[in-house]
């Protein structure tokens, strides 16, 4: 009897596979865009702020403004300083966008600095990148002080010798946001193949009507399901050991947790996933409500994953939602995996939630079909 | 084939306006997503930290650490949870639980009598950017309280040799949701005009009825045309919707006209519906359509558009990538007509640049049409 029934799940799983993967196409779209992807956003998805153009509107003309302008050159930060002759040049350099900013030097500004009297720098910013406005003006703060210590003869700078503080950054020393960026990557990528999958398994058969002849079939509701369910189980766990390994390898990003670990997590990772995408499926009729259905659930799971932008920043109440968001639960065992070298306690601690969500969705899923199938 | 035929056009567009209609799914998408996405964008991706998580460790029992501790229990940029030895905190780091350590040495307090006094930053380096955060607001809320403490040694406060004097255009307060909002409507517009197109079209291709429909009289213009008016007219309807949200609700200013937002739109969803019927002709099948769609439509508007990162600050390679994709243009058009204003210059080239896009895949559209047909 238990033979039979695992007989038929085989069946199944071999029937979806075959369906996911008949198609050269088809298995092109699951296979090699999950690598590329990899590639391209994980280098680009960085918020530093590098290579920046900087323009400069100098009036002063006298030897300390240039010095500080070429230190400013010197800064690894900028790619370029564009020189502007008028207001009018500032003004259409930052209304283009060709420049983040504008240092702008007074005609005094020598003269200012050699007579011992306080100079200033005035520097304009395009507000409309604030995020990246307000780093720059951290990397031209730093330089502008240190350049006014160095010209200032009295050593008074500072709040008295010895005290400031010292800075260690643990699991990434260098903050390099592509170590945070690549395990982060898995976790969404893993998620849009894996609910593109499910989401259109049901509701495939549904529009092509080959869902009635599976009803009829001896296959029970908890068959068909294992057999949707396995398939992007299998794909997604395809994909997330490709980046598993190519990851530290063509990135040099650590993995310092344990595989064990990574493979236990990933497992109920996926179930979530497959119970989410089972849930959009069922409820639609034709694949484009599941697309479009799927879709309107993957943006806000994406954004509220703590991926694009801290969940620490979020308003409480919006944290609390996230918590139903097993991607968010995946990111920090991720992370903690790469870069922490997460023990077991600290992962089972983010992992029940998982557990709980996959349990949930799934069950909602089983029950819904058979609501569906009557 | 004759010229274009009035009443073929509008019958074609009944019908597509039907299927519009009849589908809620496609509703869904253009009139319920955007407010999602704005909602999230508006509040769940907050760029600005917030209060962040810290562990004090108070190594020293002295006067001035218990008083520099309770600086930073004051302070409104840090959650203190305060501890005597460094072991407790070191795990909490590694769970997540707190985001960095500040450190009181064992000889603050002798330090500080000395003229020193230096703490140490452990900062959880895995969200690079919160590690910055935290490192620099730790060292001003110590930077604060030395100051406090001890006016007299160091002019910290008085006048350093230059002073820099910051003037942010646009968006003085430097809220990002001012740009965030317009750029999440930018990703609205790519969904309808890509990725709903490619979906719809591509259903129609797989199930056959674009071949009955070439088989009417209707040449390959009309055909095109009656595909583009009813989505360009979706695309317009969830911009207007876009905008209203984005000034009532999030406060954002909109400092252009009404005519500029309706050209950059317009120019946009030409190649964004270009694009979109191009993978539905090439692919001929929903899956594969929507998997490129996400692939070439979605992700490069939330990830290489200079929305959340800085194209300057990418690796050479994908700074030239990003230029493929006309979503790129968009992003700065987008926030400047909010709160920049009408910059003609930049929104002329923006919408020449856009519209050749729209020219291109209009030509590949129709040449993969007509490969299908031979």
């Amino acid at each position: 009897m238990i033979l039979a029934a695992w007989r038929r799940v085989v069946a199944m799983t071999i029937k979806e596979l075959w369906a996911l993967l008949r198609d050269p196409r088809g298995r092109i779209t699951l296979i090699a865009p999950p690598i590329l992807q990899l590639a391209l956003f994980g280098f680009a998805a960085t918020l530093d702020v590098k290579n920046i153009d900087l323009g400069v509107y100098d009036r002063d003309r006298g030897g300390y403004g240039q010095a500080l302008i070429e230190r400013l050159a010197g800064s690894p930060n900028v790619k370029r300083i564009v020189p502007l002759e008028s207001p009018q040049e500032v003004r259409d350099a930052l209304d283009n966008g060709k420049v983040i900013a504008v240092i702008g030097l007074d005609e005094r500004f020598s003269r200012d600095i050699a007579a011992g009297r306080p100079a200033s720098v005035q520097a304009d910013y395009d507000g409309r990148r604030s995020n990246a406005a307000q780093i720059v003006n951290g990397y031209i703060g730093r330089i502008v002080s240190g350049f006014g210590a160095e010209v200032k003869s009295a050593p008074v700078a500072g709040t008295g010798d010895g005290a400031g503080t010292s800075v260690v950054n643990w699991f990434n020393p260098n903050l390099d946001y592509m170590w945070f960026t690549m395990p982060s990557l898995i976790v969404t990528l893993a998620a849009l193949s894996v609910l593109s999958v499910t989401g259109q398994s049901i509701a495939r058969e549904r529009e092509l009507g080959t869902f009635d002849q599976l009803m009829v079939s001896p296959l029970r509701t908890w068959e068909i399901l294992a057999g949707k369910t396995i398939p992007a189980v299998l794909l997604g766990a395809f994909n997330a050991t490709v980046f598993l390994v190519l990851i530290p390898l063509l990135f040099h990003v650590p993995f310092r947790g344990s595989v064990i670990l990574f493979y236990v997590a990933l497992f109920c990772y996926l179930f979530a996933l497959v119970g989410v995408g089972l849930f959009i499926s069922i409820l639609s009729r034709t694949q484009q409500q599941a697309f479009l259905g799927m879709f309107l659930a993957m943006v806000p799971l994406i954004l509220l994953s703590g991926f694009t932008s801290p969940v620490d920043n979020m308003p409480r109440w919006l944290q609390v939602v996230a918590e139903a968001d097993p991607l968010k639960h995946f990111v920090v065992i991720i992370e903690g995996l790469f870069l922490k070298g997460m023990g077991a306690g600290d992962v089972f601690a983010n992992l029940w939630p998982l557990v709980v969500i996959a349990g949930v969705t799934l069950t909602g899923s089983a029950l819904l079909f058979r609501a569906r199938m009557e | 084939m004759s010229g274009l035929s009035l009443r073929r056009l509008f019958a074609m567009m009944v019908k597509e306006g039907h299927q519009i209609l009849r589908d809620p799914s496609t509703l869904l998408i253009a009139f319920v997503l955007p407010p999602i996405l704005l909602f999230l964008f508006g509040y769940a991706v907050n760029l600005d930290t917030a209060r962040t998580r810290i562990g004090l460790a108070v190594l020293d029992s002295s006067e001035a650490s218990r008083s520099l501790a309770t600086a930073y229990q004051n302070s409104r940029w840090f959650e203190v949870a305060t501890a005597s030895s460094l072991a407790p905190l070191k795990a909490a780091l590694v769970s997540g639980r707190i985001r960095a350590i500040v450190v009181l040495p064992q000889d603050f307090g002798r330090q500080v009598v000395g003229g020193g006094g230096s703490i140490q930053v452990i900062a959880d380096g895995s969200i690079p950017n919160t590690a910055s955060f935290a490192a620099a607001y730790a060292e001003g809320v110590r930077a604060t309280w030395a100051a406090g403490r001890f006016p007299e040694r160091g002019a910290g406060g008085a006048a350093p040799a230059v002073q820099l004097v910051d003037r942010y255009w646009f968006n003085p307060e430097l809220t990002s949701r001012f740009f965030l909002v317009p750029g999440a409507m930018a990703i609205v517009l790519t969904i309808i005009g890509t990725l709903l197109t490619a979906l719809v079209v591509a259903r129609e291709w797989e199930r056959g009825t674009m071949e009955a429909i070439m088989a009417t009289p209707i040449n390959m213009a009309e055909l095109i045309i009656t595909k583009i008016v009813p989505y360009y007219l979706l695309g317009l309807g969830s911009a207007v919707v876009c905008t209203v949200l984005a000034v009532t609700v999030f406060g954002v200013p909109f400092r252009g006209s009404p005519l500029a937002l309706f050209l950059i739109v317009s120019a946009f969803l030409a190649p964004a519906l270009g694009q979109g019927l191009f993978i539905s002709a090439a692919t001929k099948n929903q899956f594969i359509a929507s998997q490129i769609a996400l692939l070439t439509a979605f992700l490069p508007a939330l990830l290489l558009s200079g929305f959340l990162f800085e194209i300057s600050s990418m690796p050479r390679v994908i700074q030239l990538i990003t230029y493929a994709f006309p979503v790129r243009y968009l992003m700065p058009l987008l926030q400047s007509v909010f709160i920049a204003g009408d910059l003609w210059g930049l929104f002329g080239r923006g919408i020449a640049v856009m519209m050749g896009f729209g020219v291109l895949y209009f030509v590949l559209t129709v040449l993969a049409t007509k490969r299908r047909i031979a």
